[in-house]
């Protein structure tokens, strides 16, 4: 979803140019950023520069905004991302353990994607599914109990593009 | 005057002025608030807290430069829990800094180091966590060591509000934050224009200029080398006080007889290719005028105003002189036309340049300014860099006994010496080009309304009946107010002068640090160096560029005359467009 077409670029300039109608277009940073997140699923740079020429506001406050914020990502993000739980409860049961296994089996950092493109790790702070700890959430779904292999099975799954409910 | 009010500093009554805050109140009564991320040209970020006092009422302690007075006020500054929390507050910035400060080079004039002093911390009580990001050495000129960075913000605020570039950024956010240019790109790769004013403004030393002292001192002590200087009008205006001495002490003399303690065989002065730069430029300025050339002209010397124009005013390229700044044209005769004198291969020749400024590093470096297949200028150290040498070759700078510049490339008139002050190299432009268009004298020569630190100023001069309308700015965010108009309405003016730091080379980027008693780029300092330069060319007979008989000299035996085809080869360049391509917002044009 993250190639830049020239289709895309001309639906941003129609955004922007809607914003710049309103009456103080610079605050409209923040919605013209989010529209660029779900463009592409990131701020591509190359983007950034665009926005940046035409709201004329200087590439560095785009990206103090750009950066302040923990929503936006400055990176592509794989097809899939995995955000293990490192609440308490979770911690408790062995998060970390299952932590290491999926860094070990997918050879990337927390916040990093996979070279495939397939999978971005993210940690976060308690789903709210304690009774099932430890934890992950892929995509939107929550899988819970889990220990080392039974995470790496999980992800094989992904792999093969199987989605278990 | 508005009606006064009645505040209460420390138990007793003081009557002041309303609408004012309380710092600004208190600095006026003689109690001066410890602070840090305040500045009085800079908008109020209130962000570091080191300004904090007791109010009286008030549910904690309020930033003293952020708030404003109010009738009745109680305020204390100097309570013993006040005096602990502030220095909470200077400890925990303190915890995280790499504080390696024995081996760093603001050793002796870093704010963060007089704070601390100041707050009495003698103990390191929390070792936090250290930042190691690494220092970005990119750029020519300015070299940004995020991990002495204390976030005070006052570099962004110089950069974008000031000066208009917007390359800095506070990004991310918490600890984590740090000021970088977009997409943390190399200052090398950005839209900086190398000013150096954020080296200016910063507390600590998380921007530096490049240093090249070890390697100067290295090249100084190669017997096989000629060593020629030059220096900057302003570096004479401002080295003083990095002795020690009041702003606007010139110390021409004795800077020419350190350098000569140095190492350096010739001793020239930037001051006499600034008249060089005056017979050109002027002679350029009259063939548009008669020849329908384009219009506004505008002045070149400023290296950070190039960079700027190549990267935000590319559509005004054509209107920019040809003409090489005054190092660069200083540069280029001395490989030439001195070294034909000598008859040496100018390959022996080092040729290094004291400057104001740390933009001039990046220009040096600029391979369109080669001469003869070579670098022109070989190093350029700033006013800063030079004192230092000065004092660590152990030479009593105070106490030498002033000395001439060499011919053929040091003397210098009146015109040359103002060149260091906003306004001044439009007014020696005019001493020369006066004469030229008229074949008359012109009798006042000090052009009192291009006078000043007023942000953009304007003049008129009658020549021949024909009215010449000229402008200047300093700073570069009043030359985008200047440019802005000229974009909008490119008849108004004829002639324009540009330089980009504020009060012009006299605020250089690499003039001495504030000292204890001042801030940085304070307006008296700047006008009293201005002075310095006023002064000098008041002392002189010989006060416009083409009475200087070495000048007239060199065009006699070398580059015949003023455009020559010679001339051009060495003396004039050309801009080309530069990327990123910088943006202004509009908001701040106004
Ligand atoms: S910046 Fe100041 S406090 Fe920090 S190491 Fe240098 S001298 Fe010391
Ligand atoms: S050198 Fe000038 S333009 Fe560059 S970052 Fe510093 S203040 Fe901005
Ligand atoms: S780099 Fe210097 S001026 Fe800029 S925020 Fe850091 S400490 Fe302050
Ligand atoms: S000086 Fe007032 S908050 Fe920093």
């Amino acid at each position: 979803m993250s190639e830049i077409t020239q289709e895309k670029k001309d639906e941003l300039k129609a955004f922007i140019a809607e914003c710049s109608q309103k009456q103080y277009p610079d605050s409209y940073l923040i919605a013209v950023l989010h529209k660029v997140q779900g463009m592409f699923g990131y701020l591509p740079r190359e983007v950034m520069d665009q926005v940046a020429d035409m709201m004329q506001i200087p590439t560095a406050h785009i990206w103090g905004v750009a950066t302040f914020y923990h929503y936006f990502n400055l990176k592509p993000i794989g097809k899939h991302t995995i955000s293990v739980c490192l609440g308490t409860a979770c911690y408790v049961k062995g998060a970390a353990e299952i932590l290491d296994a999926i860094k070990r089996e997918l050879g990337i950092q927390v916040g990093q994607t996979t070279e495939d493109m397939l999978f971005t790790l993210q940690e976060a702070r308690c789903l709210g599914a304690c009774g099932i700890a430890p934890v992950i959430m892929i995509d939107d779904k929550i899988y819970g109990e889990l220990d080392a292999k039974k995470v790496i099975a999980l992800i094989n799954q992904y792999r093969k593009g199987v989605q278990v409910a | 005057m508005e009606k006064l009010i009645t505040i209460y500093i420390n138990g007793r009554e003081y009557k002041v002025e309303p609408n004012q805050t309380i710092m600004q109140a208190a600095d006026k009564l003689g109690f001066h608030i410890p602070r840090l991320c305040y500045h009085p040209k800079l908008s109020i970020e209130g962000a570091c807290r080191v300004c904090i006092v007791e109010v009286e009422g008030a549910k904690s302690y309020v930033a003293s430069c952020a708030y404003p007075v109010n009738e009745g006020m109680k305020i204390h500054t100097n309570t013993q829990e006040l005096r602990r929390a502030r220095r909470d507050i200077v400890e925990l910035l303190v915890d995280n800094h790499p504080m390696d400060c024995h081996t760093c080079e603001r050793d002796g004039n870093c704010e963060l180091q007089r704070l601390a002093a100041s707050m009495g911390i003698r103990a390191r009580h929390f070792e936090g966590e250290r930042k190691q990001y690494g220092v970005d050495v990119s750029g020519d000129s300015v070299i940004r060591n995020p991990d002495k960075c204390i976030l005070c913000g006052r570099c962004v605020r110089m950069c974008s509000e000031i000066q208009q570039v917007h390359n800095l950024t506070q990004a991310h956010r918490g600890f984590n934050t740090v000021v970088m240019p977009a997409y943390n790109m190399p200052m090398a790769e950005s839209v900086c224009t190398a000013c150096g004013q954020c080296i200016n403004v910063c507390p600590t030393a998380a921007f530096l200029e490049k240093n090249y002292t070890q390697d100067l001192f290295e090249k100084l002590n190669d017997p096989n080398l000629i060593k020629v200087a030059q220096f900057a009008p302003s570096v004479r205006a401002a080295i003083g006080e990095a002795f020690g001495l009041e702003p606007g002490s010139n110390m021409e003399g004795q800077l020419v007889a350190a350098l000569r303690k140095l190492g350096f065989d010739y001793v020239f002065d930037t001051q006499f290719s600034a008249d060089l730069t005056i017979m050109e430029e002027a002679t350029e300025f009259l063939e548009r005028v008669q020849n329908k050339g384009k219009l506004p002209m505008i002045t070149s010397c400023s290296s950070a105003w190039m960079k700027c124009l190549e990267q935000f005013y590319p559509d005004l390229i054509d209107n920019v002189s040809t003409c090489k700044s005054p190092m660069s044209m200083q540069s280029a005769v001395t490989k030439t036309y001195f070294a034909q004198k000598l008859g040496v291969d100018p390959k022996k020749i080092l040729s290094v340049a004291a400057m104001c400024c740390t933009a001039k590093k990046y220009e040096a470096a600029r391979p369109e300014l080669n001469v003869e297949g070579m670098r022109a200028t070989d190093i350029v150290v700033t006013t800063r860099e030079i004192a230092w040498m000065i004092k660590s070759a152990g030479i009593d700078f105070l106490n030498l006994k002033p000395e001439e510049q060499d011919h053929p490339l040091g003397m210098s008139s009146g015109a040359g010496v103002i060149f260091g002050t906003t306004g001044g190299v439009m007014e020696a432009a005019i001493r020369t080009a006066y004469e030229l268009y008229t074949g008359q004298t012109l009798v006042d020569i000090e052009v009192e309304d291009l006078r000043g630190l007023k942000g953009v100023k304007e003049g008129k001069v009658l020549m021949d009946g024909q009215e010449i309308r000229v402008a200047v700015a300093h700073g570069l965010g009043n030359a985008c107010k200047l440019l802005d108009t000229v974009r909008k309405d490119p008849g108004r003016y004829h002639f324009i002068e540009i330089m980009g730091c504020p009060g012009g080379c006299v605020g250089g980027g690499g003039q001495p640090y504030a000292g204890v008693n001042s801030i940085p780029l304070d307006e008296g300092a700047l006008r009293k160096r201005a002075q310095a330069l006023y002064d000098e060319d008041r002392s002189k007979t010989i006060r416009r560029s083409h009475d200087n008989p070495d000048i007239q000299k060199l065009y006699k035996e070398f580059l015949q005359r003023p455009g020559s085809h010679v001339a051009h080869e060495l003396l004039h360049t050309h801009y080309k467009q530069k990327f990123p391509k910088g943006i202004v917002p509009k908001s701040s044009l106004q």
